[in-house]
Formats: structure tokens, C-alpha cells, sequence
């Protein structure tokens, strides 16, 4: 669409008519973040995303902090994933500090990650059922992820930010009528998944709009360093509780997703079968728990010995990482936070510049892009 | 709207309620006045309330050029019956087969689309206005809209922003026009009221352009291509899916359309053409599936963007008209209209027959996530039509045979 005729009459020139659209921070598509999309037709030729909106300089903060107090600080970073977050710098402060959790406290962390997986999840599917337009998928999820956040609130006493995972253990034991709560749920839950299967993933719109869309081949996916759920969706069989375990996972039997699709129907499927791989993960964790304390006794001016360390745990979103130096003081020297959303966005250069005006929603949600972690 | 700090503020905001409450109350004002004055006096007069028109009219060889029967609105009737009485073309166009009623009834599916989609979903949905479910939130929601600022962008275009709600509750009032409730409760009882409907359906589209285009906003901009966009994919195909009604009675009045239906309903043999003219008037009325005009995650309103307050209110208030517009069209063209088993009103018949349409209409909104513009061309133009012309098919056959 080109129009010949300009002010001085007939022209060879060529007119620009592609069209410039600012999506977010204040887009209901977007949250809190922004990206410009050039549009010709109906067809995005340039995508410019632009993160940073939320930046709270998490990192340079723990600088000021002991290793404690950083723990409710870097929760904040990630609402819908706070156990999986503090993880890795648990793992890296105790790598420090000399010491090693409890047996009872390793069983919990990862009974409280898993649960948080399936809040994140849970999360993300509503979002990813309301940007395609699909209201019942948004309502379902949230209102079953109530019942999730119910049972960390049993354990971690609080709803969202139960800062859980502390260095030397975990805060507090679970209770005793846990077990049985968290079977009733898991045996609602996994009918519950049916329905979502039947309404929503199996549903022929739904295959129309996710099928064959932002397709990301395997190549292209370890070439520009995807991780978690985007990346098993590329059919790379990817996941640190297998390739580097921590706690007890080389103890429990799971199953890591793959699909060969490589699209947005893939992304999406690869979420369901995590969720019902973490219930079969939780529900091994409630029959293998030891007895036992749940925490090593820990000053609250704790000091380390001078040195680094890394250690990465598979979180919601993908492998999140943390890398500590110390100087052997109470306080962390240098901190760097590598988290999953931050490396996933680059795909979404990829994936849009191409790709109709329509499906930009999906596509972009299916990556699973939280902004706020990625801004730190 | 902001804090009063003189006089002019002031006066300004009391003009502005005033200006909206002059729009609304006359809707709820007429029917009550007819009801307490007008309705006791014809009463005692020997009026019949329940069939509270002239005699139904059935000639059917009017000349075509006729142009009091192609237009209702500039019919002679329509000056002749500018009385006060049940019997008036004001009361029936204002009142009772026309905007007030169709408004109220709009109000109650908003209602019930909330309720309905509520319980699907596991949720509780409008509670509390009203004691009995919240019954009265609609008219909460208008009252809440009645006292909002208006906000017009600085760089829209003002006459082209303000026209399209008006525009489109016009057309919308119009469309109520053609449609006959009953035998003998009409407001006009054009021959060629079909064509006439059709004609209305096909201008808002052009109304929804001028309302994007004017707010000068890229969102409302992309929304509005999309609409026309849409327009050309189910627009054929509807007219295409009443064909066969039309081949089968010979006739574009919808009433005598309706009145055919004794024997059979037009649903058993037209069944392709009602499947068609189902889907492609959820494409009209712009909703899940086919909602890709306001896409919300992606257009954040499409071509609403920009309306706020009552310029909103009237847009979705004439939405939902246009949605009991085309329930009522399907009802006439395949579900019998008002024919059903004596004893009560026939317009109580196609009452409960439309509300169940609009049920039909309301419910996918809870299965199905949105679909492209470009799948939707594609079945518009590839199975819809297909599918039309079969129903043509199908129509010219039992008609030639003889069997309908």
C-alpha cells in the first residue's frame, strides 16, 4: 500500500506508511514494560523492546545488607516465584558460610519450590488464557491457584512472601495435617487439569491461534541462550534438577517435557506437563521427608569465608543463578543475579518480527516474560 | 471532574447532567406517563391492551416503488398516528415495541450475560446491587457512567468523535423498526422490512471508521481497519444465509416470513442457513470469537479506545441492542417469530424464543479465545459462503419440488 500521488503531483517516491505502535508500560498487554512494534499491514516488521521500567538495583542493595536481610529484598524481585528466587542465593551463602541444611529442610525446600512452580504456572496460564481472549481460562486458574497459595500459607506462614528458603535451613517446619491437605488438593488438581485440557488446550480455536505460531527451532534456541520452558519447548531436554542437581532431586523420578513443535502450542504444553510433574514430585517429597531439624543455628551477623560462589536451581521461569564474592565480611561484596525472564527476552526479537499484529499477545506470554524479575 | 472551584465549574457540571438526564429519563419517563394517563383512558374506551395496534395487515402485492412502504419513516401513517394514544407511532417507535423496551431488555442481558458467564466460571458475578442477584447493576454501571467526565482527546476530531454513539444508537433504534414482536405489535410493517434490516446492519461498520479514525489513536486506528476487515468477510455471507428463507416464502416481510412457519419451522430445512447467519451475526455484533475490533490484549479497546462516560455508555448500550436486534431477526427468519400454542400473547412466544437466542449468543464467550482476522477472512470467504449457497441449493429444491 503505497500511495504515487504526492503534493506536486505524480512521484516515484515511495511513501513510508508503516505504523509505530508503543505497547505498554501502560498497554493492558504488557505490565511493566515496553516494547515498540512497527507495524506494516498486519505484519510486525521491527520489534525494539525496551526493559528497565522496574529497575530496584536488587544486586547493588545486598551489597549494603547481611545475608539474612537480603532474603525478603530479593523476594520482591519475583511475586509469583519467591521461593525459587531466594534458592540460588541460599545455596551460594551456605556454599560460603561452610555449612549444609538439614536432610528435612533440603525435602521441604523442595516440596515449597515445586508448589511455588505451580503457582507460577498457574499464573501464567491465566494470562496466557486472557490475552487470547479466552475469560473462563483466566478465572479458572487464578481462582485454582488460591488453593496452592493456601498450602504455602501452611507452611510458610505467610500468602505471597513467605521467605522461606533462608541460608542453614528453611524457616519453620510444615505442619502435621499437611500431608493429607496436600493429597486432597493434588487429587482435585489433577481433575481440575482435565478441564483445562478439554476447555482450553484442546480446544480447536486454541490450536488455530497457538499452533504453528512464533515457532523457535532448536538451533536458534541454544544459540541465543534460551532457558526453561521456552527452551524444552525447542526440543532441548534442559533442566537443572537434572543436569546439576541440588537437594534431593537426583533421588526423586521425574519427567523433563519436550515437545518437537517448537511453537506456541508447545510452550503452552510444556507448562501443563510441569505442573503435573510437581505434584508427582511433591507427593515422592511427603513420602521420603527424614525427621529431623529443619535449620542450622546461624548468628544473625553470620560471617563468611572470604571466596566466590555460583549456584543455580531450576526456578519457574528457567535456570536462575546467583553469583556471590565475599571478602569474609558479614556482608556480600559483589552480588549478580542471572534470572531466566531476562535471558528469554531476547527471544522475543526473534519470535515477532514477523509474525501478525494479532498474535503478538500469545507470543509474548508464552515466554513467560515477567518484567519485574528481569529488571531486578 | 475534577474539583469546582468557581461558579462556571459549576454551572458546567449541572448542564451536563442536566444534557444526560434529558437523554436518559424520557426512556424511563414516557412509558410510565403512558401507563398511568394514556393506557386507563383507552381502557374505558374499550382498548385492547394486549393487542394494542390497528389490525394486522396482510397485503402483500404492494408496488415496490411505494415509497411510503419502502421507508417506515416517512410512511403517511406515520404523521397521521402522531397522537398521544398506545396506538401512536411515537409510542410504539419510543416506547413499548421500540427503544425503551429493547433498552431495558439490553439492560437485563448485560445482567444475564455477567450471571451466566459467572457461574461457568465459578464466580459469584454482580451481587449487590439489587438484594435479589444484583439485577440492578446494570442500571448501577449507567448511573456510575451518567456522572463521569467526559474526556475528548486533544487532537481528535470533536464533530466525528461525538457523532458515531449517537450514529450508532440511531441506526440501532432504526433496526428495532423493522421488527415485528407480533402479529399485530409492530412499529412498521414494511413488505421489504428484511432488505431494510440488512441495509441498517451494513452501516455500522462505516460508523465504527469514522469513530477510529477520528480519535486519532493508533489503537483505535488498527481497530477499526480490523472492523471493516471483518465486515467484508461476514457481510456476504449473511445476506447469502437469509436467501433461503426468502426463496422459500417469496417474501422480504418479515412477518409474513414469521406467519409462513405454521406447519414447520424454517430451522429444520434451513438448518446450514441458520448455523450461518449464528455465526456471522456474532461477527456483526463484534463478540467471542470474533471480538477482534476491540481485541483487548492487543488493541487495549480497538476503536473504543477513546470513548469515555456516557459517549461509552451509549456505544455498548447500542451494541447490545443490535445483539436483541438480530436475536429477534433470527427468531422471525427461523424459529416461527410469535407462532406458537394460543392462550397468552403471541409476542410472549417470540419474547422467550429471542431470549433464548440471546442466550445461545452470550454462552461461547466462556469457551473460545479470539481468533485472527486473517482466519476469520478465511472462513468467511471459504466455508461461510460455501456453505451459504448450499443452503440456496437446498432452499431452490424443496421449492421447486414443492415440498415447502
Amino acid at each position: 500500500m503505497s500511495l504515487p500521488v504526492g503534493a506536486s503531483g505524480l512521484s516515484t517516491q515511495q511513501v513510508e506508511d508503516k505504523l509505530v505502535v508503543s505497547i505498554g508500560p501502560q498497554h493492558p498487554g504488557a505490565g511493566h514494560f515496553r516494547f515498540t512494534i512497527t507495524v506494516d499491514g498486519d505484519t510486525i516488521v521491527d520489534v525494539l523492546p525496551d526493559p528497565g521500567y522496574v529497575h530496584r538495583g536488587a544486586e547493588k542493595q545486598t551489597e549494603y545488607r547481611n545475608y539474612i536481610q537480603s532474603i525478603p529484598l530479593l523476594e520482591r524481585s519475583s511475586l509469583t516465584d519467591v521461593t525459587n528466587i531466594i534458592g540460588p542465593f541460599s545455596l551460594a551463602a551456605e556454599e560460603l558460610m561452610g555449612i549444609q541444611a538439614p536432610p528435612r529442610a533440603q525435602y521441604l525446600r523442595m516440596i515449597m519450590s515445586e508448589n511455588q512452580r505451580i503457582i507460577s504456572h498457574l499464573y501464567w496460564l491465566g494470562i496466557q488464557g486472557i490475552f487470547l481472549g479466552h475469560s473462563t481460562m483466566f478465572m479458572w486458574p487464578l481462582g485454582d491457584r488460591d488453593i496452592f497459595i493456601d498450602l504455602g500459607q501452611m507452611i510458610g506462614g505467610a500468602r505471597i512472601t513467605y521467605s522461606y528458603w533462608i541460608p542453614g535451613g528453611v524457616r519453620n517446619d510444615m505442619p502435621e495435617v499437611f500431608k493429607e491437605r496436600a493429597l486432597k488438593v493434588f487429587d482435585y488438581f489433577e481433575k481440575r487439569l482435565q478441564d483445562y485440557e478439554r476447555i482450553f488446550f484442546a480446544n480447536p480455536l486454541f490450536l488455530k491461534r497457538a499452533q504453528g505460531v512464533g515457532i523457535l527451532k532448536r538451533q536458534e534456541a541454544i544459540a541465543l541462550g534460551a532457558v526453561g520452558p521456552v527452551l524444552r519447548a525447542s526440543d532441548v531436554k534442559s533442566d537443572t534438577r537434572i543436569d546439576e542437581p541440588y537437594c534431593f532431586y537426583k533421588d526423586i523420578d521425574f519427567e523433563v517435557p519436550s515437545f518437537k513443535d517448537c511453537d506456541t502450542y508447545a510452550r503452552c504444553m510444556v507448562h501443563l506437563v510441569e505442573m503435573r510433574q510437581s505434584m508427582r514430585i511433591i507427593r515422592q517429597c511427603l513420602d521420603k521427608i527424614p525427621e529431623g531439624p529443619v535449620k542450622v543455628k546461624l548468628s544473625p551477623q553470620q560471617r563468611t569465608l572470604p571466596g566466590e560462589s555460583y549456584a543455580r536451581v531450576e526456578a519457574a521461569r528457567g535456570a536462575m543463578a546467583f553469583h556471590i564474592i565475599s571478602d569474609g565480611s558479614t556482608k556480600p561484596y559483589r552480588v549478580k543475579i542471572s534470572v531466566p525472564s531476562f535471558r528469554n527476552l531476547i527471544v522475543l526479537k526473534k519470535l515477532l518480527i514477523g509474525s501478525h499484529v494479532a498474535d503478538m499477545p500469545a507470543i509474548y506470554w508464552s515466554l513467560d516474560y515477567w518484567p519485574v524479575e528481569a529488571d531486578r | 471532574m475534577g474539583e469546582i472551584t468557581t461558579f462556571e465549574q459549576f454551572l458546567v457540571r449541572v448542564l451536563k447532567i442536566v444534557f444526560w438526564l434529558l437523554i436518559i429519563l424520557p426512556m424511563i419517563i414516557l412509558p410510565i406517563f403512558y401507563l398511568v394517563y394514556v393506557l386507563p383512558v383507552e381502557f374505558q374506551c374499550g382498548f385492547n391492551l394486549l393487542t394494542c395496534a390497528v389490525k394486522p395487515n396482510w397485503t402483500l402485492a404492494i408496488d415496490m416503488f411505494n415509497p411510503a412502504e419502502m421507508n417506515p419513516f416517512v410512511s403517511s401513517s406515520f404523521i397521521s398516528q402522531l397522537g398521544l394514544g398506545a396506538n401512536s407511532m411515537l409510542f410504539k417507535s419510543a416506547a413499548f415495541p421500540g427503544l425503551t423496551f429493547a433498552s431495558v431488555l439490553a439492560s437485563f442481558v448485560i445482567w444475564g450475560e455477567r450471571k451466566i458467564l459467572a457461574k461457568m466460571q465459578y464466580r459469584v458475578g454482580p451481587k449487590y446491587a439489587g438484594r435479589l442477584e444484583g439485577w440492578l447493576q446494570s442500571f448501577a454501571d449507567l448511573f456510575k457512567l451518567l456522572f463521569k467526565e467526559i474526556v475528548i482527546p486533544a487532537k481528535a476530531d470533536l464533530l466525528m468523535f461525538i457523532a458515531p454513539p449517537f450514529a450508532m444508537m440511531a441506526l440501532s433504534g432504526a433496526l428495532l423498526a423493522t421488527i415485528p414482536i407480533g402479529s399485530s405489535t409492530y412499529i412498521s410493517n414494511s413488505s421489504y422490512s428484511l432488505l431494510i434490516a440488512i441495509a441498517l446492519l451494513s452501516f455500522f461498520p462505516i460508523v465504527t471508521l469514522i469513530a477510529g479514525w477520528a480519535s486519532n489513536n493508533k489503537f483505535s486506528f488498527i481497530g477499526a481497519i480490523r472492523a471493516l476487515y471483518q465486515m467484508i468477510s461476514y457481510e456476504i455471507p449473511l445476506i447469502l444465509s437469509v436467501l433461503g428463507v426468502v426463496i422459500l416464502t417469496h417474501s422480504l416481510s418479515l412477518s409474513v416470513i414469521a406467519s409462513y412457519q405454521t406447519k414447520i419451522w424454517y430451522i429444520a430445512p434451513m438448518f446450514i442457513g441458520a448455523v450461518v447467519f449464528f455465526i456471522t451475526a456474532t461477527a456483526e455484533v463484534e463478540r467471542i470469537p470474533f471480538d477482534i475490533p476491540e481485541a483487548d490484549s492487543e488493541l487495549v479497546a480497538g476503536w473504543l479506545t477513546e470513548y469515555t462516560s456516557m459517549l461509552f455508555g451509549v456505544i455498548n448500550l447500542a451494541v447490545y441492542i443490535k445483539l436483541y436486534a438480530l436475536s429477534a431477526i433470527f427468531t422471525l427468519l427461523f424459529l416461527g417469530g410469535w407462532l406458537g400454542p394460543a392462550g397468552v400473547p403471541d409476542f410472549v412466544w417470540f419474547l422467550i424464543k429471542t431470549i433464548i437466542v440471546l442466550v445461545i449468543f452470550i454462552i461461547p464467550r466462556g469457551f473460545f479465545p479470539r481468533i485472527r482476522i486473517d482466519q476469520l477472512i478465511d472462513t468467511g470467504w471459504l466455508w461461510l459462503i460455501g456453505l451459504a449457497f448450499v443452503n440456496v441449493f437446498i432452499a431452490f429444491i424443496l421449492n421447486s419440488t414443492g415440498i415447502l
